[in-house]
């Protein structure tokens, strides 16, 4: 039951879902999930609490794998390749698909480490050093932590330690990045620093964010993918997906459209 | 989940841009009693009366900023404000055009009137109904009425041409016309871009509902 | 309105006393708790601290009170705790991190744990019996009856539902944030648990195993059972050495009816005590330490 409303990007993708099912033992959450996700574009998942966002967001690395009972049906396609391909190992996929969680959860090491440790259970060559301040300039961190590298990361700021876990995902170079909800912690500055980090992530990352706050789907994304749980309530599934700045000015979806003006959820 | 805050304070701001609408409806059939009497009493009026149809444009679009700025309104609602925001600076363009009409009519005030005013009315009564038109398709969110408008504002267009192919005839015949044929040229063209706005209104009466951006004007 | 009034006021004060005679309740409680152990602190050192010396730390045991000593005890003592940790500790942990992170949840996990919390509460001397059985008896060929080896084996099997308790806690008490993270960078399971699983974990485990430590030092029922010997000359010079430990000291002396043995008891239990106290200690120290590592 695909609806008109998911408009397919023409250009080129990164991800794809297609017809994609999830179960919680008996329970379905997710069904019919069609969504492209564009290369070097922001991606933002939004919809009511329950609508299996996060859900959806864990697919594409396969971290759904570890919650017991979980089952995904259909095709998750990463460069068109089957991402749960029996041969295909989830750390593989966790390598090249990145994760920002919604609480900032540094390691409680040093700030050096937090950085270096992903790099080097990867098989990482190179100057850690290098690493380290390469990927926390990318990450806007750097000036801010450059005189205490061997601090403990839990010392930091939350918008600090936030985005000290996004540099830590870019160290082992991942084509995408997954983030969930990843400002909902922080305060509203905090929440700013990470926003204008993601514009510039996008460079060389894809972004796929889940958000409970649609002002921020409005200022960050490129597109935009509105969950909703279907009919019979039981499972969710993407109504919309499109241009960010159409689905906010005029959605399609009548429920799109109840969800972002406040009136369902 | 009904949000009545925002609801309410929309509503309060919809019926500001009425009253506006009645302001400027007043002030576009005033403008013509006065030409038509050559009355420039009245006339004066319509010209001091437009500083309240301004100064009540400003409050509609601070009132819509305010809304904007507290509330986030997206989707709907943020196309809602965004009607009320350019119908209010229509309405105040079509306040300025029956000021202009009211100048004229105090300008050739000294003179009797070239002629017997038949069609300039007949301009004026559409451009009048054309605005009730889109301030119903707009109360209604009505996208067949808005759409109605194209083709009241095609006539207007014809009627237009009429008029200044005759005003034009009489200049060509005695040039002591001129100068009185031009008033009511300019009369006429006002008339025209007061039905050229309301068109504007139902655009985006069009565009608030749908989301879609259309061109009533040709 | 006034803020004041006046039937809500004695209510409230009603409402207070409750309040005031529960927390003088407890405080009775824990008081009775303290003064019956200083009371015993007080007369355990008064009666044994004279005895206390170098050479009673230094001496074997003797007929005569005055010049037996707790030498062999003591080493008893720390050679069977220190062989019950080899074995105990890597098995335990080993299975407690099985347990938390590998196997898989269903109903032959659910009986495997509910079993081990089962088996911390079975009275010590049962494992002493199983000990006898096992350890003393059927694998004499190996442990050389009822030897350090034997007793070791047997305290080992005692206390690790503690030990496994303490680091399934501990394993736990990690947050789930930190495993995703670690899993998130593309870890494997292992390297996640080597990584900061373990790391995080250890002084909860290093506390367990410390209380585990403690516990065993003190028991005496099972090694009684197993046969450890009451009068033990000498030091123990291997595996398959006879011993005793301090507890059965303790026990063999206060049986005695000498005055003099009752006064060697209190002394010697002076010296388990200030051992048992500086081991907990150790833990608190430890977990202290490690954590503020960690946290700052």
């Amino acid at each position: 039951m695909t609806s008109q409303n998911i408009v397919q990007f023409d250009g080129p993708t990164i991800l794809k879902a297609e017809n994609v099912a999830v179960y919680y033992g008996d329970k379905q959450v997710l069904r019919d999930v069609m969504l492209s996700v564009p290369t070097h574009k922001i991606t933002a998942l939004i919809g009511p609490s329950g609508s299996g966002k996060s859900t959806l967001l864990r697919c594409f690395n396969r971290m759904n794998d570890l919650i017991r009972g979980a089952r995904v049906e259909g095709q998750v396609t990463y460069h068109d390749q089957d991402l749960y391909d029996p041969e295909v190992d989830p750390v593989e996929v966790r390598r090249r698909i990145g994760m920002v969680f919604q609480k900032p959860n540094p390691f409680p090491k040093s700030i050096y480490e937090n950085i270096t440790w992903g790099a080097r259970i990867n098989g990482y060559r190179g100057t850690m050093d290098e690493l380290v301040e390469r990927s926390l300039r990318r990450a806007a961190l750097w000036d801010e932590v450059k005189d205490r590298l061997h601090e403990n990361a839990l010392s930091l700021s939350g918008g600090q330690q936030q985005r000290l876990c996004i540099a830590r995902a870019i160290a082992i170079e991942p084509e995408v990045i997954l983030m969930d909800e990843p400002a909902s912690a922080l305060d509203p500055i905090a929440t700013l620093k990470i926003e204008e980090l993601m514009h510039e992530l996008k460079e060389n990352y894809t972004i796929l964010i889940v958000t409970h706050n649609m002002q921020q789907a409005a200022r960050v994304s490129d597109y935009t993918a509105m969950m909703m749980l279907t009919e019979d309530r039981n499972s969710a599934t993407v109504i919309e997906f499109g241009k960010t700045q159409a689905i906010f000015t005029h959605p399609r979806d009548r429920r799109t459209e109840d969800y972002i003006t406040g009136r369902i959820g | 989940m009904p949000r009545q805050h925002f609801d309410e304070e929309l509503r309060k701001l919809q019926e500001h841009l009425i009253r506006l609408a009645g302001l400027v409806e007043s002030a576009i059939g005033r403008s013509i009693e006065a030409l038509k009497n050559q009355d420039v009493d009245l006339a004066r009026q319509v010209i001091a009366d437009d500083d309240t149809i301004d100064a009540s444009q400003y409050a509609i679009e601070e009132e819509a900023l305010t809304l904007i700025a507290t509330q986030q309104p997206l989707a709907r609602d943020l196309r809602a404000i965004s009607a009320v925001i350019s119908i209010a600076s229509e309405l105040e363009r079509m306040g300025d055009y029956a000021e202009g009409i009211a100048e004229i009519t105090i300008r050739g005030a000294k003179e009797p009137l070239l002629k017997p005013l038949i069609d300039v009315p007949r301009m004026a009564e559409m451009a009048q109904r054309m605005l009730h038109l889109a301030l119903d398709a707009y109360m209604q969110q009505d996208v067949e009425a808005a759409r109605k408008l194209s083709q009241a504002d095609t006539e207007v267009d014809g009627l237009t041409s009429q008029v200044q192919d005759e005003l034009l005839s009489y200049m060509l015949r005695d040039p002591r016309n001129v100068e009185r044929a031009m008033h009511l040229i300019f009369v006429a063209h006002n008339l025209e871009r007061i039905a050229d706005r309301a068109t504007n209104i139902g655009e985006r009466v069009v565009f608030m509902v749908t989301g879609e951006i259309i061109d009533l004007n040709d | 309105m006034s803020l004041r009034d006046a039937a809500f006021e004695s209510m409230l004060q009603r409402r207070q006393l409750r309040g005031m005679i529960f927390e003088a309740i407890a405080f009775l409680a824990i008081l009775i708790g303290l003064l019956t152990l200083a009371l015993l602190f007080y007369d355990i050192i008064t009666s044994g601290v004279e005895r206390l010396s170098w050479d009673f730390l230094t001496s074997f045991p003797s007929r005569r009170a005055s010049r037996a000593g707790i030498l062999s005890a003591l080493a008893g003592s720390v050679f069977l705790v220190s062989l019950m940790s080899i074995f105990a500790f890597p098995i335990g942990i080993g299975a407690a991190i099985y347990l938390e992170e590998y196997a898989p949840r269903g109903w032959l996990t659910d009986l495997i744990q509910v079993n081990i919390a089962n088996l911390a509460g079975v009275p010590s001397i049962i494992y002493g019996l199983l000990g006898l059985g096992i350890f003393a008896r059927l694998a004499e060929p190996i442990t050389g009856g009822r030897t350090l080896l034997a007793g070791a084996l047997t305290m080992a099997l005692l206390v690790m539902p503690v030990v496994i308790i303490a680091a399934r806690e501990a394993i736990r008490s990690v947050p789930s944030e930190i495993r995703l993270a670690a899993l998130g960078l593309g870890a494997t399971r292992w390297q996640m648990i080597r990584g900061h699983v373990l790391p995080y974990a250890l002084p909860g485990i290093l506390t367990g195993t410390i209380l585990a430590i403690s516990r065993a030092l003190g028991e005496t029922a099972p090694l009684i059972t197993l046969g450890a010997l009451t009068y033990v000359p000498f030091v123990p010079d291997g595996l398959r050495s006879q011993f005793t430990v301090l507890p059965i000291q303790i026990f063999n002396w206060v049986t005695r009816p000498q005055e003099a043995f009752h006064t060697n008891a209190a002394a010697a239990i002076i010296v388990l005590l200030a051992i048992l106290l500086s081991m907990n200690a150790l833990a608190i120290y430890l977990r202290y330490r490690f954590e503020k590592r960690l946290m700052k």
